[in-house]
């Protein structure tokens, strides 16, 4: 009679120990702090960084937590860029009611596209979502009077941040506001995925069948985070526009959706920081490997993640998780003998 | 009527290099997204061995299968065999980093370029019948696939490795309990699928172009001709790559603005209402 009510309260705390913030957490943050005086003729690459890890962390939500596969995420990238761009024709340059609409627009798009997913398996799912990245695609590339078509739409307007703090050409304001964006949007993402609803979504992920048993009403939690990652997605589109204050097609291109989930693999899939970590690593490498030879890049990228799958599964974070409570584990067991 | 047997001749290029990816899909669980880079590798053998070496074009077929189906039985036996029990994600990041692979590695060794294919006199060409001209090319394809799907057919219903095939694909355990070598099955299928997509690649470069970027590029069409026709299903690629090309050409002729959007709008409505494929049998 007492161990449900003892164990609840346990259980419970469990979670609440998971959800506070570690000592390494604030420590990764410091991070676009000490970029930004270490690197300050880098700009526009740091706030590439931002954009790609606020990207990859829309896909984290819906893949790393509900276990959605996308290969059609840039469908919704490419919505929020194009929102910014539309915006920006039509004299509403203003950055943060750009960012409102995108996700507006890209959570739309999402909520329809959603009940695409609900039915079929894995594998159904990867290509509806890809059908519909290539639909909007099509779209774009066709409604040349709107989109621009393969020219995308140079010269998108935007007004200073706040009605205070101009773009400049080097791009210090749009690192500062990518980062800004990224770590507000970070800390909602970190609220929900740890939040009781986050946690049915990671038992969704797990076992879908139990879940549904549990009385959870799956069908509407998929669609609900469907959504949400879409939204996301949108703003870091969004960003991306704001900052380059340009939209180009291949803002909705499969090589996008499919680097998108080269880097979350790459980072590890589940955790929220394996996107930021894998926007970094690849973005990085990506200015210093097309330096050397651009073409080829794209090898080592399909062998880096031919080798996650077939060696590290975690990608970089999990696999450094797994390191560390692996030796904690030896040290345990040292100390008992 | 010319435009109609043009979307034909397409089908049938569609469905030879889709067909191994049918199998592959469908009968073996695995989701290889790196097949258009067996298609690609196969074209590159026939249109090198053409343009350096003089080769006739009928004979390079031939070389075009059995270069992929080499590089296929490798992979199989290096790489693919460790991710059969994998889940769909783990295939599908595999097959994506195969594909990124490959296309570096032709541009790296072919150049980005189209490649140019020059056909023989015999089959370039047209008939001239009342109301319908047929490039002789096309009709080649068309016989060609035709060969193909009837012989596929009916050498996984009718012969022994068929049956074995089958069986493996069905219950390893117990097919393997039967003594039946399924990973040398297995690896048998995934060289015959190579083959073929290497068969299609070669034939195909007149219609589809060569370059770098196919496996991409085609990705698409492949995977819409194994989910419309249903996974594993050879007539139903069959009518799938018919039905695909024939949409795609007549689509791109008469209603050039909307272009590609059709063909995806379908396949993501085969995919909702019939999950399975057109005509395919909902099992499993």
């Amino acid at each position: 009679m007492t161990t449900p009510t003892m164990t609840a309260p346990a259980a419970l705390d469990r979670f609440r120990l998971a959800a506070r913030a570690k000592p390494l957490e604030y420590l990764f943050w410091c991070l676009p702090v000490i970029a930004y005086f270490a690197f300050p003729g880098n700009y526009l690459l740091l706030s590439q960084i931002a954009i790609t890890g606020l990207f990859a962390l829309s896909l984290d939500l819906i893949f790393g937590y509900a276990g959605i596969i996308s290969l059609g995420h840039a469908a919704f990238f490419g919505a929020g860029a194009y929102t910014v761009g539309l915006l920006g024709t039509h004299g509403l340059g203003d950055p943060l009611l750009g960012l409102a609409l995108a996700a507006a627009c890209a959570g739309i798009l999402g909520f329809l596209s959603s009940f695409l997913l609900l039915r079929g398996t894995n594998l159904s799912r990867l290509m509806v979502t890809l059908g519909v990245a290539l639909m909007l695609y099509e779209l774009a590339n066709k409604f040349t009077n709107i989109t621009g078509g393969v020219d995308g739409m140079p010269g998108v307007e935007v007004k200073p941040v706040l009605g205070l703090f101009d773009f400049d050409m080097f791009g210090r304001v749009g690192y500062l506001y990518s980062v800004a964006v990224l770590f507000v949007m970070f800390w909602l993402a970190r609220r929900l995925v740890h939040s009781p609803f986050g946690q049915s979504l990671r038992g969704i992920r797990m076992n879908t069948l139990r879940m549904s048993a549990l009385g959870v009403p799956v069908h509407s939690r998929l669609v609900t985070i469907y959504t949400i990652g879409a939204a996301y997605a949108g703003v870091a589109g969004a960003l991306l526009a704001q900052t380059n204050q340009f939209v180009s097609l291949d803002t909705l291109g499969f090589q996008r959706s499919a680097d998108l989930l080269l880097i979350l693999i790459l980072g590890g899939a589940g955790h929220l920081y394996g996107g930021l970590i894998g926007a970094i690593v690849y973005v990085v490498m990506n200015y210093f490997l097309s330096d050397m030879n651009p073409q080829y890049w794209q090898f080592w990228l399909g062998l880096i993640l031919v080798l996650i799958v077939l060696f590290a599964r975690g990608g970089i974070l999990g696999t450094a998780m797994q390191w560390v409570e692996s030796s904690r584990q030896r040290a345990r067991t040292e100390n008992s003998a | 009527m010319t435009i109609f047997f043009d979307g034909i001749a397409l089908g049938m290029l569609l469905f030879l290099i889709s067909v191994g990816l049918s199998v592959t899909l469908g009968l073996m669980n695995f989701v290889n997204l790196a097949h258009g880079a067996f298609a690609m590798l196969g074209g590159y053998a026939c249109t090198i061995l053409l343009n350096r070496y003089g080769v006739p074009f009928l004979a390079t077929l031939p070389v075009a299968m059995i270069v992929p189906a080499i590089a296929g039985v490798i992979l199989e036996r290096t790489l693919y065999r460790r991710l059969y029990a994998a889940s769909d994600l783990d295939q599908v990041l595999f097959s994506i980093g195969l594909v990124f692979m490959a296309v570096a590695a032709a541009h790296y060794f072919f150049g980005s370029q189209q490649q140019p294919l020059h056909l023989p006199a015999y089959l370039s060409g047209q008939i001239h019948l009342p109301g319908l001209d047929i490039g002789v090319y096309r009709l080649f394809l068309v016989v060609v696939g035709l060969v193909v799907a009837v012989s596929l057919q009916w050498s996984v219903i009718k012969t022994p490795f068929g049956a074995r095939l089958r069986a493996s694909v069905d219950n390893q355990r117990v097919a393997r309990g039967m003594g039946i070598d399924v990973n040398r099955v297995f690896s048998l299928t995934f060289a015959l699928g190579s083959a073929l997509a290497g068969l299609g690649g070669a034939l195909g470069v007149q219609m589809l172009g060569l370059d770098p970027e196919f496996p991409v590029k085609y990705l698409v069409y492949f995977l819409i001709v194994v989910s419309v026709g249903g996974n594993g299903n050879i007539l139903g690629s069959l009518y799938a790559g018919i039905l695909l090309g024939v949409a795609d050409v007549v689509g791109k002729y008469y209603v050039p603005q909307i272009g590609a959007f059709i063909i995806y709008a379908v396949m993501v409505a085969t995919l909702i209402f019939r999950p399975h494929g057109l005509f395919g049998r909902a099992h499993k």
